[in-house]
């Protein structure tokens, strides 16, 4: 469950920025987690509600984008989509892979009052 | 409160922000603020700190990450038991509850700390700046760090150190890689444990590597036996090679 050490990452995270901007509630929050970013989104939810109660953003409506995985294969140059780290390129058939998209795990933005 | 950190028991925050109110825009009287930063960001950050602190004093720090019953602890009292004299060894131990694992580390004459996570599934950066501010480590040294027996969640939090070891034994499922992708994936090295237990179990060494060098193809891997010793002749040299001792 690192799901939750993320979420009150999120929260922490938040509040600063907020506060640094003399609020203190938030409205909005947009969120990029990837799909190899390692979370579990069924956890994410579970810790999600836990973790913003009574937090700035309890009532906060949440965006989530979700960036697919995108590799580079560094034998042959080609870029395509992954799903799992131990996907192959589909050219060579290697694994010596660079991620360029799908492990982002950020707050992009907030909406404050 | 902490006087390095500045961390006390009510205000537990280490404030490292950065542009704080860039793009900040005005828009129907409500305010868009662009935020852009990453949510591992302060964990990042202090593991940075942490691996300079260890940069700085030539410590060689290792991070052990493994599903619980591996044989972590054991590969550590078998290490710091045969390379004594050899080289200066310092323990962290990360476990949820009890100081059991610390104790067996404390009777091979190693300075250890515990830390007792609670609930907590992994040790983060934090965790242990505080505990090797209470260590006085010795330069030119090696740091064990054992993290909570889980192949998951301590994947995702840099604690500083200079290599990830990943341990697995043969009494698991040789398909662990391909189960656990994100610590294969961010580990440098891979323990293949208890291998004189191979006659009895169903587990292949050749499928196991070449699914953990699917994830990783730089994974180097060692084989060894904490019983048999087998093995662990390689993983010293691995370890020695590590540590650049003055000349």
């Amino acid at each position: 469950m690192h799901e939750l050490s993320i979420v009150m990452g999120i929260v922490d995270l938040a509040t600063k920025q907020a506060l640094a901007n003399g609020a203190n509630m938030i409205e909005e929050i947009e969120l990029e987690i990837g799909c190899l970013s390692g979370i579990e989104m069924d956890s994410f939810e579970f810790a999600w509600k836990q973790g913003i109660r009574n937090s700035m953003l309890e009532h906060a409506v949440r965006h989530l984008h979700r960036p697919a995985g995108k590799a580079l294969c560094v034998d042959c140059d080609t870029e395509f989509p992954i799903q799992q780290l131990f996907d192959s390129c589909p050219n060579c058939n290697g694994h010596l892979l660079s991620i360029i998209s799908g492990k982002e795990l950020k707050v992009k933005s907030l909406v404050l009052p | 409160m902490c006087a390095t950190c500045g961390c006390g028991p009510t205000d537990h925050h280490h404030s490292h922000d950065h542009g704080l109110s860039q793009g900040i825009e005005q828009n129907t009287g409500k305010k868009i603020v662009t935020v852009e930063q990453d949510i591992l960001q302060e964990n990042n950050l202090l593991a940075q700190r942490n691996r300079g602190f260890f940069e700085g004093r030539n410590i060689l720090s290792l991070n052990l990450v493994s599903s619980p019953g591996s044989g972590k602890t054991t590969l550590l009292e078998r290490t710091l038991t045969d390379l004594k004299g050899q080289l200066e060894f310092a323990v962290i131990e990360g476990d949820q509850q009890t100081a059991n694992d610390a104790d067996r580390i404390h009777a091979t004459g190693t300075k250890v700390t515990q830390i007792n996570t609670g609930k907590g599934c992994h040790l983060d950066a934090h965790m242990v700046l505080h505990a090797v501010q209470g260590m006085k480590l010795k330069p030119d040294s090696v740091l064990f760090i054992e993290n909570v027996g889980n192949l998951v969640c301590p994947a995702m939090f840099d604690l500083g150190e200079a290599e990830r070891v990943v341990v697995i034994s043969v009494t698991e499922g040789d398909d662990k890689p391909l189960k656990y992708p994100d610590m294969f994936h961010s580990s440098t090295i891979c323990i293949i444990n208890k291998i004189d237990l191979l006659p009895y179990v169903n587990f292949k060494v050749d499928k196991a590597k070449e699914y953990a060098r699917r994830i990783n193809p730089n994974l180097e891997i060692i084989e060894l036996s904490c019983t048999s010793g087998a093995g662990l002749e390689t993983w010293y040299d691995w370890l020695k090679s590590k540590v650049l001792l003055p000349v």
